[in-house]
C-alpha cells in the first residue's frame, strides 16, 4: 500500500472521495462497494484488492455500519488519525443533510391527510420489510438447533421481559464465544456479503 | 438536560449496532420509549424516511430524532454521538489489526450473536405491528392485505425496497384517504 505524506491537499482528497462514495449507501451499505474499490483502487491507487478485501472484513465485524467503518479504516491506514476523521466526515455529511432535508419536507407535510394516508401505507411495507429482513438473516445465522433456539429465545425475552436490548446482544456474544469453544466451528459463511437495507451479516 | 440525554442515548447504541439497521431499531425504540420522546406511529415513520434515504439507517434514524427534538444542533449531536462509538471502535482495530484478525473470540461471538440478531429483527417486526394495528383486537383487513403484499413481493421479487415503499404509500392513499 502506497504511504503518502499527509498533506493538506492528501486530507482535502480523502474527504471529498468520500462525500462522492456517500450517496451510493443506498439501500444499505453494501452498494457502495463497487464505487470505493474504483475510486480507492483504480483512480487514487491507495490500495490494492486485498487491502481492500480485509478492510471490509473489519468493518463489518465492529459496530457501526460497513460503509462508514471502512472509510474510517482506509482514512486511518492512509493519513492516521486525521485521515480517518476526514475520510468518516466526508462519509457522514452527503447522507446527513439528505435525511434532515427529507426529514424537515416530513415534517412540514405530515399534517396533510394524504400524506397520513400515504404513510398509513408505508407503516405497513415497513412491517413487512423489517420481517423479511430477520428472514433473510435467520438464513445464515440459523445453522442448528441451538441458534435456532437462541433467536427464538430472543423473540420471547423481548417481548415478554423488560431486559434492555441492548444486555441481550452483550449476552449473545458472550454465549457465542463460550459455546463454540464446546462446540466444532458453525456451518454459516464468515463474509457473507449478501445484504438487505444494512440487514447484511 | 436534553442534548446530554440525546447524546448519550445514541452513544450507548452506537458501541453495540451490529447487525445492520434493523437490528438497532428496537434498542433505539427502547431509547425513544424512554425518554417519551415520540409516540411509537411517529417512530416508524421515522423509520420509513430513514430507510428512503441513503446512509445508514441507524444513524437516519437517530438524526432524525435529534432533529425532531432539538433542531438542528439536536441533529449534529446525535449522528455524532452514533458514529463516535464505531470510529474509536476502528481505531483500536486499526492499530493492532494484525494482531486481532484471526483471533478466535472475534469470530466465535458471531455463533449466537448472528441468531439473536435474528430474533432482535423479529421482535422489531413483531413490535411494529402491534405498533401500527395489524396485530391487534380490531381487524384492518385491508392493512393486512397490504402488509401481505408487500411481504410476497420482498419474498418473490427483487423489487428494490425504496420502489416497495413508494407503491404501499400510493396504496395507503388509496386505501385510507
Amino acid at each position: 500500500m502506497k504511504q503518502e505524506k499527509v498533506s493538506v491537499k492528501m486530507i482535502w482528497r480523502i474527504f471529498y472521495t468520500f462525500f462522492f462514495i456517500s450517496p451510493a449507501t443506498f439501500g444499505g451499505g453494501y452498494a457502495m462497494i463497487p464505487l470505493l474499490e474504483k475510486a480507492i483502487i483504480e483512480r487514487n491507487q491507495w490500495m490494492n484488492r486485498e487491502d481492500i478485501t480485509d478492510v471490509l472484513a473489519v468493518a463489518q465485524t465492529v459496530p457501526g455500519s460497513i460503509a462508514v467503518n471502512a472509510a474510517t479504516f482506509i482514512g486511518y491506514r492512509l493519513a492516521g488519525v486525521i485521515g480517518s476523521v476526514a475520510a468518516t466526515v466526508g462519509m457522514i455529511t452527503p447522507t446527513f443533510i439528505i435525511i434532515l432535508v427529507l426529514a424537515s419536507l416530513f415534517l412540514e407535510f405530515q399534517h396533510y391527510p394524504i400524506v397520513q394516508a400515504a404513510f398509513l401505507g408505508i407503516r405497513l411495507a415497513i412491517v413487512a420489510l423489517i420481517f423479511f429482513a430477520a428472514v433473510k438473516t435467520g438464513k445464515t445465522a440459523i445453522a442448528d438447533k441451538t441458534t435456532a433456539a437462541a433467536a427464538l429465545a430472543t423473540i420471547v425475552i423481548l417481548l415478554f421481559t423488560p431486559v434492555h436490548p441492548m444486555f441481550v446482544i452483550v449476552i449473545g456474544a458472550f454465549l457465542g464465544i463460550v459455546l463454540t469453544k464446546k462446540k466444532a466451528p458453525a456451518k454459516y459463511k464468515e463474509t457473507d456479503l449478501d445484504y438487505f437495507m444494512g440487514a447484511g451479516i | 438536560m436534553l442534548w446530554w440525554d440525546l447524546f448519550i442515548a445514541f452513544f450507548k447504541i452506537g458501541f453495540i449496532s451490529f447487525g445492520g439497521g434493523y437490528a438497532m431499531i428496537p434498542i433505539i425504540e427502547y431509547e425513544v420509549r424512554k425518554h417519551a420522546w415520540m409516540t411509537p406511529q411517529q417512530f416508524t415513520d421515522v423509520i420509513a424516511i430513514a430507510g428512503m434515504s441513503p446512509g445508514p439507517i441507524a444513524a437516519n434514524s437517530v438524526t432524525f430524532i435529534g432533529y425532531k427534538i432539538a433542531g438542528i444542533p439536536g441533529a449534529i449531536l446525535s449522528i455524532l454521538a452514533i458514529s463516535l462509538p464505531s470510529l474509536i471502535i476502528v481505531l483500536l482495530v486499526a492499530v493492532v489489526f494484525h494482531k486481532i484478525q484471526h483471533h478466535p473470540y472475534f469470530q466465535s461471538s458471531f455463533y449466537i450473536l448472528r441468531p439473536v440478531i435474528t430474533g432482535l429483527i423479529a421482535f422489531a417486526a413483531i413490535r411494529f405491528a402491534i405498533n401500527n394495528g395489524i396485530i391487534s383486537w380490531s381487524l384492518d383487513i385491508a392493512g393486512i392485505l397490504i402488509m401481505i403484499g408487500a411481504l410476497v413481493i420482498l419474498l418473490f421479487t427483487k423489487l428494490h425496497p425504496a420502489l416497495l415503499i413508494i407503491v404501499s404509500g400510493i396504496a395507503g392513499i388509496f386505501v385510507y384517504y
